[in-house]
């Protein structure tokens, strides 16, 4: 192995990596999604899904839900960092193995193929609600709702069926029973 | 109906309100409403620097040697991206800046307009937070804001971008007082558990160290007067970061000297070999760890800071203590001597072997040089410059390389506010303009640079600054002709090939301090230094001191790469059985 001459240490082993969903709660004003963003980038952390909308109109705040994969230390200081913004106002940390909190990402496809096809294909993702929003005689959009790695598959599995075009959400979270998040 | 001002006028009333008496800065375009308001506020000063990074730097000199924020007004496009740097460098050593950009007129942003840049943008990552003013409304709140975010908790820059339109629109003015505060990022967080836990770990340990950083001198003097009472009441050994110089009397004897990468030799290995650490308002950064794998394997480790974010970034702690360091020293205090532990008895005997340790370390003379009657030594200069103006209450900036750490070696400080230096960042440049904020706020104080011939060119400008508002910094160049740091880490790690690192031409200090109008001093050997340095000083102007040392020398002790700090490399007469290994090259 060729030496280094940095001037700096050498990275010390990795920790086990795992995932998180982090929730933020945000005023919505310009440039906020950039700040958060802003932070994982400029720090080297990962974003594997984001989503963000207002969720409260009177308020003023919106509610950024993000996937991210870390070493613990890693996600103390996401979080950590995350509370340091100034338009933060809460940080929700839940790890994605956690049977207390739902998450889901919604999905739309687009199938293209005779009535034969798309029932085929109905019948296919049927496990995870499956809506038709709009239906032709030659095409179908289909909506479901389920976990990343549910749509991952459905991806794939819809293909032999004339899927052509997929478009997908970000995770969002939600804690199950009367609870809310503090 | 009450009166309207114009956000050119709001800008002035905050100001006012905030009690800001000076501003650095520059005009231009998209600032000048804000400018033509300047002359009907007489109690706030501007100071018209010569580059928009002279100016961020001389608001840190200015913030960091007063405790209060310093302000900066510069104009869109190039001056905001001017004063990037000094923004940066301010967010690394946690110093409160108030930064005023102009921004073109709102219907005019995203057109690429003439002098327009993403202000905002650029500097989000190098700011607590930044705010750009699309609503005249907005403006009072946002600079009430701006002073809020910039001086609470850890400190650090904010930027607040005006349109010029807004500049020219009217609102009402709102004073701090009606301004709803933004909830509380800052406060404490720590209890009195916490702290018997503390005191508890004290009181078992027997070979306790106190580690202290900045955080300490941005806590205000009185953090500084009571850690003195605690390293008292405890009798341990204390050692300080490059930023927490000050924060302890140097010649104390209690005071084991800087630790890290150039700290002292009983210092680094009392980090190495203590069972309990006291890390107050410090970050464990990767000049004073070295190796983390092995960083002070045997200690307990506790870590006071201001900052929740700091805590377990670098160095996993086993109990840490969110809030104020003065406000947590005071608590500890408080404790300590409710509880009658009477430490520093009880612990004496506990701690004496500990003490012997340090001593015997201390033996080594880790600062030690072999000085020359023919040319002038570095460190020589540095003393006889302490040597000469520690009578006087004197503030010292520095550049960043060599000179910087031979100037924290051998230059002691007593008070905090004292030392000025760029540590986070390591801005070559900084001193120049830093020493010109400091005179600001010090009008009658011994404001010197310590400097390298090769940072003073980078901010050179300034000494016209200084002229002009005949500020009398004495600018003490150690000229090496080298990047001397550079050469320094080419001659350990790259066998000798100084790439890069000599200036062949260098301007003649002397005529230059005369075209600037200000006075140079030339020194070569050490028969005529004390002298020249009682001229400088004596001398009540700006005074350019051209230094020429000796060429070749190198800056000792230092952690080498790839060393924990148990492993250090002494001066010369230690070399030859210290030479860095192979693998160690990475890690300078």
């Amino acid at each position: 192995m060729t030496k280094s001459k940095s001037a700096y240490s050498t990275p010390s082993k990795l920790g086990k990596l795992e995932t998180h969903i982090i929730v933020v709660w945000v005023d919505n004003e310009a440039s906020v999604l950039s700040r958060v963003v802003g932070l994982f980038s400029g720090r080297g952390y990962n974003i594997e899904s984001l989503a963000v909308a207002e969720v409260d109109q009177k308020e003023n705040l919106s509610r950024i839900t993000i996937v991210t994969t870390g070493t613990p230390a890693v996600i103390e200081q996401i979080v950590l960092q995350l509370k340091k913004l100034v338009p933060v106002h809460k940080v929700g940390n839940f790890k994605r193995e956690d049977k207390n909190v739902i998450f889901k990402e919604m999905a739309l496809f687009k199938i293209v193929g005779n009535s034969a096809k798309i029932k085929k294909a109905l019948n296919t993702c049927k496990k995870f609600n499956p809506v038709i929003l709009d239906q032709t005689n030659k095409s179908a959009v289909i909506q479901i709702t389920a976990l990343r790695r549910e749509i991952d598959k459905m991806s794939k599995n819809l293909k032999t069926h004339g899927l052509i075009s997929v478009s997908r959400t970000g995770a969002v979270a939600m804690t199950r029973g009367a609870e809310i998040f503090n | 109906m009450p009166k309207l001002y114009t956000g050119a006028e709001i800008v002035f009333k905050c100001l006012e309100d905030q009690k800001v008496e000076h501003i650095f800065g520059y005009p231009g375009g998209a600032v000048l409403p804000i400018y033509n308001e300047l002359k009907n506020y007489p109690s706030i000063k501007h100071i018209l620097v010569r580059h928009e990074q002279g100016a961020g730097h001389a608001a840190e000199g200015y913030a960091r040697s007063s405790g209060k924020p310093g302000v900066v007004l510069v104009t869109s496009g190039p001056g905001a991206t001017n004063v990037v740097t000094a923004l940066t460098d301010a967010y690394m050593d946690s110093v409160p800046i108030v930064c005023i950009s102009g921004q073109v007129p709102t219907h005019l942003i995203g057109t690429d307009a003439f002098q327009e840049c993403d202000t905002t943008g650029i500097t989000r990552p190098c700011t607590k937070h930044n705010w750009l003013v699309k609503n005249i409304k907005e403006l009072p709140r946002i600079m009430h804001e701006a002073f809020e975010v910039a001086t609470t908790g850890r400190p650090g820059p904010v930027l607040v971008d005006i349109p010029k339109d807004i500049q020219f629109a009217k609102a009402k003015y709102k004073n701090p007082k009606k301004i709803k505060a933004i909830k509380n990022k800052s406060k404490n967080r720590f209890n009195q558990k916490e702290i018997d836990t503390l005191i508890e770990l004290m009181n078992k340990a027997s070979k306790p160290i106190f580690y202290t950083g900045g955080g300490v001198v941005n806590s205000g003097p009185k953090a500084s007067e009571l850690l003195r009472e605690l390293v008292a009441l405890t009798g341990f050994p204390i050692t300080t970061t490059l930023q927490g110089l000050g924060s302890y009397p140097g010649e104390d004897n209690q005071f084991i000297g800087m630790l890290g990468m150039h700290g002292t030799y009983e210092a680094n290995n009392a980090m190495h070999d203590c069972d309990l650490l006291i890390n107050i308002g410090a970050r464990f950064d990767d000049r004073i760890t070295g190796k983390i794998d092995e960083f002070s394997p045997k200690s307990k480790k506790v870590h006071i800071d201001i900052d929740p974010s700091s805590i377990n970034k670098i160095i996993k702690v086993d109990l840490p203590i969110v809030g104020d360091v003065c406000d947590v020293i005071k608590s500890t205090i408080k404790t300590l001597k409710k509880k009658n532990l009477n430490l520093e008895k009880s612990n004496k005997s506990k701690i004496s072997k500990w003490w012997q340790q340090i001593q015997n370390w201390r033996t080594k003379e880790s600062l030690n040089f072999i000085n020359s009657d023919k040319i002038i030594k570095p460190q020589h200069a540095v003393q006889r410059l302490y040597e000469l103006t520690k009578d006087q209450d004197t503030f010292i900036t520095t550049e960043v390389g060599q000179h910087q750490m031979w100037a924290a070696q051998h230059y002691k400080f007593n008070k905090p506010n004292r030392w000025m230096t760029s540590g986070g960042l390591g801005t070559m440049g900084y001193g120049l303009p830093a020493a010109v904020g400091v005179q600001i706020a010090h009008p009658k104080k011994l404001v010197i640079d310590i400097a390298g011939e090769a940072s003073i060119l980078m901010t050179m400008q300034e000494i016209s600054t200084a002229v002009q508002y005949n500020l009398p910094i004495k600018i003490f160049i150690l000229n090496n002709q080298y990047l001397g740091m550079v050469r320094q880490w080419q001659e350990l790690l790259h066998e000798k090939n100084y790439s890069e690192s000599y200036t062949e031409a260098l301007p003649d200090f002397v005529k230059l301090a005369e075209a600037y109008g200000c006075v140079g001093i030339k020194a070569h050997n050490p028969d005529e230094l004390d002298e020249k340095i009682q001229e400088m000083i004596s001398i009540d102007r700006p005074v350019i001191f051209d230094c020429h040392v000796d060429q070749t020398e190198n800056c000792f002790p230092m952690i080498p790469s790839g060393k924990p700090h148990n492993k250090m490399l002494l001066g010369p007469k230690d070399q030859k059985e210290n030479k860095i290994t192979g693998k160690g090259k990475a890690l300078v």
